[in-house]
């Protein structure tokens, strides 16, 4: 799995910011991922704590909150936020759609000393 | 103390892999990253593909197995430039991987990189390596039900290849399945049934890829 890969991108941000900031210890970190997404909250926190220590960011709780898919459809021209695996449009039952929301994956805030 | 960070969590890859496709296009090269499990027949397509276009083109090949350099060597006895990737056991490669490999071919002058990925459907969609075309190798004895399990993959990529298509009454294949699955995943992306073994559909797929390499060219 890669969450092992995407912890180390998280604590090269989360370094990089910390000394940007000047500080001491971060206590927790917030995550935005899509519900596209496969990244399992566990595994990540799991791999984070593993890698972190030693760092500013050792024993930091990991939060991931989950961004729901937000689709257009393309025929009636209507925003819509769906559940996962079922990409047709709510109101006029069309294909012809354009994900635009749900693939996000970004550090949102930290909670620091 | 709450520090706002807004960073997103692939962007020193993003950024590595945007220095790749810069230069991809001012030397007129196409890239495809070919991924899927393992045992779905990747080297198998990217030798058919090899076979049709060679002539024509100038093509480059980069191996990511996860052991063994056969692959890489199946690809050399064709005359093709071969640049093995030892991943490490790893699970995708990334933008820096193909960098590197990338100066390992001297001088090098392509019009098709095709880069075949480690054999694994969740991780290598979070990562481009600086290509132009995605495409995901899915074969019939793997089932029919993948699409709909692993739905990032398909989202990702822009061309899905069904191989081993010559066994598929074999194995029960529900084609109108895994076409529904694409459609609610997916809705543009192109599906190209082959098989590497009676040659089926491989003139279809090397048209659509020798298509992609000249509007790149004129682009
Ligand atoms: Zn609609």
């Amino acid at each position: 799995m890669h969450e092992l890969s995407i912890s180390e991108n998280i604590l090269y941000i989360v370094e990089n910011e910390a000394h940007k900031h000047n500080l001491k210890r971060i206590k927790e970190i917030k995550i935005k991922t899509g519900e596209i997404s496969d990244i399992i909250p566990e595994n990540l926190e799991y791999c984070f704590e593993i890698i972190s220590k030693g760092t500013v960011a050792e024993g930091a709780k990991i939060i991931v909150e989950k961004l729901p898919i937000k689709i257009l459809c393309l025929d009636c021209g209507k925003e819509f936020t769906i559940k996962k695996k079922n990409l047709q449009c709510p109101e006029c039952n069309s294909k012809n759609l354009k994900i635009i929301g749900g693939n996000e994956f970004f550090i949102e805030s930290m909670e620091a000393e | 103390m709450e520090i706002k960070v807004l960073r997103n969590i692939f962007e020193s890859n993003i950024k590595q892999s945007d220095e790749l496709k810069k230069i991809f296009k001012n030397k007129g090269t196409y890239v495809v990253n070919i991924m899927g499990s393992p045992g779905a027949g990747k080297t198998s397509v990217i030798v058919e593909l090899i076979k049709k276009l060679k002539d024509e083109l100038k093509i480059g090949v980069i191996e990511a197995d996860c052991e063994g350099k056969i692959d890489a060597e199946k690809i050399n006895s064709l005359g093709i430039p071969v640049v093995q990737l030892n991943s490490g056991g790893a699970c995708h490669i990334e933008a820096a991987s193909v960098d590197k490999a990338m100066n390992n071919f001297e001088n090098w002058a392509f019009d098709l990189i095709l880069i075949e990925n480690i054999g694994n459907l969740v991780c290598p969609s979070d990562f481009e390596i600086g290509e132009d075309l995605r495409m995901v190798v899915l074969s019939i004895p793997e089932g029919d039900d993948k699409v709909a399990k692993y739905p990032k993959m398909f989202y990702t990529c822009d061309v899905m290849v069904i191989s081993k298509f010559d066994v598929k009454d074999y194995f029960n294949y529900n084609m109108q399945r895994v076409l529904t699955d694409v459609q609610r995943v997916n809705p543009k992306m192109e599906v190209f049934p082959v098989s590497c073994t009676t040659g089926y559909g491989i003139d279809k797929l090397s048209k659509f890829i020798k298509d992609k390499i000249f509007e790149k060219k004129l682009s």
